[in-house]
């Protein structure tokens, strides 16, 4: 079957992109009189599977990094907006098409050990994928299918089927989850923190297995985590997420070289480095996290943010196109030409 | 030099297991000079937390120590008997475990659970004295004073943290020793504890054994490292020595798989898995993913040896 004959074209001849989340948010009610919470403020991000890349979605906790994955993936409803799959709201898919999104996008998650049923062999997850979308016509090819994939993360396929999951390192596991979502040949992998519980010397493995992936088996990956370090390293543009808005978003050299937004700026320098010079602790001279139920009008980053100015405290920042590949949420660049949200696309391409 | 305050001495700890005895932590000897910071580094599995709950004689069942000794300010531990071991603890040496802040008493309000640590220590104290020396604890580690009646739930990871920090210096210990007290946070935070922390230490004059496994983190914390791999001490030395000339290959190869921000290249892994403790290569237990091994590193075990300003287990150092 070729997946290029059933591509919808719209009226302007563009093909249709694989994953559009069109100002997708989400707010979650709080219940017994609580205030609601936005976990996600209108985004609008498009993933194309024509030209795979490395998108990474960075910010700390509460930020939405984690909503928006799940929103991408279908597995809770935004309220407002919507996420498309081939240009079809993901709520409205036929059954056949779920199935053909659940094989285009795969997840890879957190938790190396939380996801494997530990009275199991680690078999059982590679074998099923290959049962429910028949992806081989025989048991030889299903075994040949499932080492292949183990070979593409770096795996040696012996040392690892017929064992069970307590029996594999974090990094192991986690590894052959990543072969479990290319078993299927998607189109997207969302990865969600995939080495935040795993050990430094190992992350480097997962993540050049990631980037591989993205170089030759043409794989979009959307890479969220906290670690600003590793999405610099793998990712060729990023999302840095506060508080449920966009903070600053473009090709990933220019934001984590020369940050405009001040939140990124912070970021940057509360890493650590492994530097003879100490000024870490030195710098630290910023407002700790305010209230995150607080609902202000202006900017949400505006009561730690150094330079703040009255304009900050009145209205929402817009998006401002500092550079090709870069757009700032933040006030003080207003000299610049202003992006509108739904063309956030345009500097993440590149 | 000031006469250590700390120091271990050979010390050993092994696990029963049914497979044969796993050597957690083997022959590990250093010192801690007072007010000084030191870091413990390593990938999970290498011994830190043990030698950490070892020092505390807190090792249990089927972990034992085997060898080795600990002074504590003159005192050997292994001489006081277990009410003299529990009244050393927080009051000589307190423990920031790791995961502490999950650790935290869910029903209890965090101004109960400090007073707790006073009374356990036999503080007979008014009212009025609890509250004033809930107070210090909570503005000396940055917290709001109304902390004090709020439930561990009411507070971010971070508070819950400095929370734990209070409660460990609530009896002026001379040592604490904080288990990877910073793994679960956003950078942010992560910073603003690590200064809390120092903070504190500085106030007390007391020495901080930190243990992780971030070097960057180490780098601009500690005033000396020591790098454990497979239960025993491969490197130990002042942190500049460490960072701008590492001499074990391990070492090397840790400060290689740190992310880096000035350029964009092949992330370093280290190859291979750490080795099963209970199932150590013969020689030196790093010699199947050193890039530089030879037949001795095969063959013996390296000792900790002085070279230049650094101790190193390596035979090529």
């Amino acid at each position: 079957m070729s997946r290029a004959t059933r591509l919808p074209v719209t009226s302007r001849s563009k093909v249709i992109s694989l994953i559009e989340a069109v100002a997708v948010s989400k707010r979650y009610a709080g219940g017994l009189g609580r205030e609601s919470t936005l976990a996600l403020a209108p985004l609008s991000l498009v993933i194309d599977a024509e030209r795979p890349r490395v998108t990474a979605v960075v910010g700390e906790s509460g930020s939405g990094k984690t909503t928006l994955a799940r929103l991408l993936l279908g597995l809770v409803e935004p309220t407002d907006g919507e996420v498309k799959y081939r240009g079809c709201d993901l709520r409205k898919l036929g059954r056949g098409e779920r199935l053909a999104f659940r094989r285009d996008v795969q997840a890879v998650f957190q938790d190396p050990y939380g996801v494997y049923n530990p009275f199991y062999r680690v078999d059982h997850v590679l074998w099923t994928p290959v049962r429910r979308f028949r992806l081989a016509a025989s048991r030889t090819k299903a075994r040949e299918l499932i080492s292949a994939a183990l070979r593409a993360v770096g795996l040696h396929p012996e040392e690892i089927l017929g064992r069970f999951p307590h029996q594999l390192s974090g990094g192991q596991r986690q590894r052959v989850m990543v072969a479990r979502a290319l078993l299927l040949k998607p189109k997207l992998i969302v990865a969600d923190e995939p080495v935040s519980m795993v050990d430094a010397s190992l992350r480097a493995a997962i993540l050049s297995s990631l980037r591989k992936l993205s170089d030759e088996h043409g794989i979009s990956i959307l890479y969220i985590t906290h670690d600003l370090a590793t999405a610099y390293q793998i990712s060729a543009s990023i999302l840095v997420l506060y508080r449920a808005h966009l903070a600053e978003a473009g090709d990933v050299e220019r934001v984590v070289t020369a940050p405009q937004h001040p939140y990124t700026q912070l970021l940057i320098t509360a890493i650590p480095r492994a530097h003879a010079t100490r000024d870490w602790l030195a710098q630290q001279g910023e407002a700790s996290p305010g209230d995150l139920s607080r609902s202000g009008t202006g900017c949400c980053f505006a009561d730690r943010c150094p330079h703040t100015i009255p304009a900050c405290v009145e209205a929402p920042p817009s998006l401002y196109r500092t550079e090709p590949c870069r757009a700032v949420a933040c006030v003080r660049f207003r000299q610049y030409p202003a992006l509108p949200a739904s063309n956030l696309s345009s500097v993440m391409s590149g | 030099m000031s006469p250590p305050i700390l120091r271990v001495e050979g010390l050993c700890v092994s696990f029963d297991h049914p497979l044969g005895k796993v050597q957690a932590v083997d022959d590990v000897t250093f010192a801690l000079a007072p007010g000084e910071r030191f870091g413990l580094a390593g990938e999970s599995g290498s011994g830190k937390s043990t030698l950490a709950l070892a020092i505390m004689r807190m090792t249990k069942p089927p972990g034992r120590i085997e060898a080795g000794e600990v002074w504590f300010a003159g005192t050997q531990l292994a001489d006081l008997d277990e009410e003299g071991m529990r009244a050393l603890r927080l009051a000589g040496i307190a423990l920031v475990p790791q995961g502490s802040m999950n650790s935290l008493n869910p029903v209890s309000r965090i101004g109960r659970q400090i007073v707790d640590a006073f009374a356990d220590h036999g503080a007979r104290l008014t009212r009025r004295e609890q509250e004033s020396r809930i107070a210090a604890l909570l503005a000396a580690v940055g917290l709001p004073e109304a902390a004090a009646r709020m439930y561990p739930h009411e507070l971010s990871g971070g508070m819950k943290q400095r929370a734990c920090i209070a409660i460990a210096i609530c009896l002026r210990p001379k040592v604490i020793i904080a288990d990877e007290p910073t793994s679960a946070l956003d950078v942010v935070v992560q910073r603003q504890v690590m200064a809390t922390l120092a903070r504190v230490q500085q106030e007390l004059g007391a020495a901080v054994i930190l243990i992780g496994h971030d070097l960057g983190l180490m780098a601009q914390f500690v005033d000396r490292l020591g790098v454990m791999y497979a239960g025993r001490l491969v490197e130990v030395a002042p942190i500049a020595e460490i960072i701008t000339c590492p001499r074990h290959p391990y070492t090397r190869a840790l400060i290689a798989s740190l992310p880096s921000l000035e350029g964009r290249g092949a992330l370093a892994g280290i190859p291979g898995l750490a080795p099963l403790l209970r199932d150590l290569p013969p020689g030196c237990a790093f010699h199947p993913r050193c890039t530089i091994a030879t037949e001795r590193c095969r063959k013996e075990v390296p000792r900790l040896r002085d070279v230049a300003s650094n101790q190193v287990a390596c035979h090529l150092a």
